[in-house]
């Protein structure tokens, strides 16, 4: 007789992680540490950091290491982490032109102040795959290093940290829709209140840069492609390091915590007539956790297509973009189809049955 | 390993929580925004449950967690691990031992007492989800009592099919004011909302909401004078092993005979009728 499911449960689950484990390491292979994640696959690390919401560089890659490289299990596990801790502190509001640059570039001007800066980016590189690489050994890392910086003159004529920002040009100039721009007064916080709609400004930004990277993408690809009418021109990408100050009770002024690497991205859009009729172009903006180019360019097309009054497109409407997004309440149930649905399974055999019976007798 | 806070969740979490479950005790039926934890369980997999049970939970509470009625089964075994290894609480299988009781998709059979919680699991908060999209615009439907489209699908629902086809996620009018998505309860399980003894609290982690049903609040399924609402009819089935006619059932095969057999959902209230010797004749083929 086949009774099953009631007890045993215990059992199975403790295999099944004691599986995993094995899985992860029955290679034999030396154990990755979380140091070599960190160092070595940071745009993993970055990723995951934005879409828990935490910046926290060694959990994420310890997550990374435990979810054996599947970032959104990763950027759930960290996620999780942040809800036992107490938030103690708000940082004071950012000016992002304080951002030690390592990489700025604009697609609307050939020149901008303080130059076009690549920084560390494939972009203009060829994607063959690399099988040198394979036999990458520590040598080949310290060779490389050591004549690399041995070129690189640090104490030289030494680049500008900051740089003024390419949209200021155009706001100084009266082009830009300042109504974009302007802050709200009061912040809304996604993670200590549920969002309702019309979602605040604050609102929409804090969750698209939570929001996981493919989905975010897809959303805002579909505006750039055909559903809806976002045609970005890049004013300007930057990444770099952002200082972040708090004010303490117990201290004088705004004291400095440290400095997160963000990648931020303004894009202006096709122009609108203002209040006063006068027509300007619009902004949309993002800024993410790490370096995620994909990420700050999709949240900035998004943030301009949701500013439409009457959105047109799914790209437009602001519960379809930031309902669906969250990487991991989106995956979350995705999954839970996988748990036991007997009851509702039963419930439904049982109105499938009465109803062909209907059918049979004609009555339906 | 590090040491995480009784009950997981941080103290000003859990106010916040408590506070906005009086608010929903005060309104029945109505869904109540609140800022959804994240936890180290996955979203859709009992997180709105799992906060209510963290916001409540006291070092002398009892606890018991079920899902489809069972103790036993997987994901209510790693929820009850949770909330032990946060909280050392005591945990039972016992239906009328347990203080607070967290389920997914089932009302215990035994009828509840007004000492005892019933936290449910929700996936979708809103009945009116299934007839409106949008949030933002059922919220408006909630608050006019603008519940026409509901009805007129209902309708539609027996024009085509003869009765309503709603076979679980039945929805309900409480205290006569809000419609209520009762969670993924079969049929069999809504009369026990109306007028209990305990207390229901229901959670939505992934769509942020809080809602309940008080004690003695008058909760009735959504039904037509000429179709009136019925619960699931099992056709004289007992329970292969209790040998019960009067509990929700779930069919399976017996692989050995090929033949369709019957089980009590609520496997606690087959045990404990196991025991006190009201065992009928097995009908076990």
């Amino acid at each position: 007789m086949g009774y099953v499911a009631v007890k045993g449960g215990a059992g199975a689950i403790a295999a099944a992680e004691e599986l995993v484990k094995y899985f992860r390491v029955k290679g034999g292979s030396d154990p990755v540490a979380v140091r070599q994640i960190q160092d070595q696959f940071r745009l993993a690390v970055d990723k995951v950091m934005g879409e828990a919401g935490l910046y926290a560089p060694f959990y994420a890659a310890l997550a990374i290491k435990q979810a054996e490289g599947d970032l959104v299990e990763a950027s759930f596990i960290l996620r999780a982490f942040c809800s036992s801790q107490p938030r103690q502190y708000y940082s004071v509001v950012a000016n992002t032109g304080e951002m030690e640059v390592i990489r700025r570039i604009s697609a609307s001007f050939k020149d901008i102040p303080g130059g076009q800066i690549l920084g560390p980016t494939r972009d203009y590189t060829q994607r063959l795959l690399d099988f040198e690489l394979a036999g990458e050994s520590r040598g080949h890392v310290e060779q490389f290093l050591s004549s690399y910086l041995k070129d690189i003159n640090l104490s030289g004529r030494a680049a500008p940290a900051t740089f003024p920002k390419v949209v200021d040009l155009l706001r100084a100039e009266g082009l830009l829709d300042e109504e974009s721009t302007q802050p709200e007064e009061e912040i809304f916080d996604i993670t200590r209140d549920a969002v309702t709609f019309p979602a605040p400004r604050t609102a929409r930004l804090q969750a698209m840069a939570r929001a996981e990277t493919g989905g975010l993408m897809a959303i805002a690809y579909s505006s750039m492609r055909g559903y809806g009418n976002v045609h970005p021109n890049l004013g300007e990408l930057r990444v770099g390091y952002l200082p972040l100050k708090i004010r303490h009770p117990e201290m004088e002024g705004e004291v400095y915590v440290g400095r997160v690497l963000v990648t931020e991205t303004e894009v202006i859009t096709r122009f609108a007539a203002g209040e006063d009729g006068m027509p300007r172009f619009t902004m949309g903006y993002g800024l993410c956790f790490g370096h995620n180019e994909i990420k700050a360019i999709s949240m900035a097309v998004l943030d301009r297509a949701m500013r439409s009054p009457a959105p047109g497109s799914p790209a437009g409407d602001q519960e379809f973009v930031l309902y669906h997004t969250d990487g991991i309440e989106a995956s979350g149930f995705s999954a839970h189809w996988k748990l036991p649905h007997y009851v509702t399974f039963q419930a439904d055999l049982e109105q499938l049955r009465a109803a062909q019976d209907r059918q049979r007798k004609g009555e339906a | 390993m590090r040491s995480y806070n009784f009950a997981f969740i941080d103290e000003n979490a859990k106010r916040e929580i408590r506070r906005k479950i009086l608010k929903a005790v005060a309104v029945p039926g109505y869904q109540v925004p609140f800022g959804s934890r994240e936890l180290p369980i996955a979203r859709g997999w009992g997180t709105g449950g799992l906060q209510l049970t963290f916001a409540l939970i006291g070092p002398e509470d009892v606890l018991k967690v079920i899902d489809q009625g069972c103790d036993g089964s997987v994901n209510a075994v790693n929820l009850r691990n949770l909330v032990v290894k946060t909280t050392g609480v005591r945990t039972t299988y016992e239906t009328g031992e347990a203080s607070i009781i967290q389920t997914r998709h089932r009302i215990p059979e035994e009828p509840l007492g007004a000492e005892q919680i019933l936290v449910l699991q929700v996936p979708f908060p809103d009945a009116l989800r299934a007839v409106e999209a949008s949030e933002s615009r059922t919220r408006e439907m909630h608050s006019e009592m603008d519940y026409h489209s509901m009805w007129v699908y209902l309708y539609e629902d027996i024009v085509r099919w003869g009765e309503v086809t709603i076979g679980f996620r039945y929805p309900v009018l409480v205290n006569g004011r809000y419609i209520m998505d009762p969670s993924p309860i079969p049929r069999w399980d809504v009369p026990r909302l109306n007028m209990a003894e305990n207390l229901f609290l229901f959670g939505a982690g992934r769509e942020k909401r809080i809602y309940a049903v008080p004690p003695h609040t008058a909760v009735t399924p959504l039904e037509f004078q000429d179709h009136p609402f019925r619960v699931e009819d099992f056709g004289g089935q007992a329970c292969c092993r209790c040998g019960s006619t009067d509990t929700f059932l779930n069919e399976m095969v017996d692989t050995a005979t090929d033949r369709k057999i019957f089980f009590c959902s609520d496997t606690a209230f087959c045990d404990r009728r196991l025991e006190v010797g009201k065992k009928g004749e097995t009908r076990c083929p």
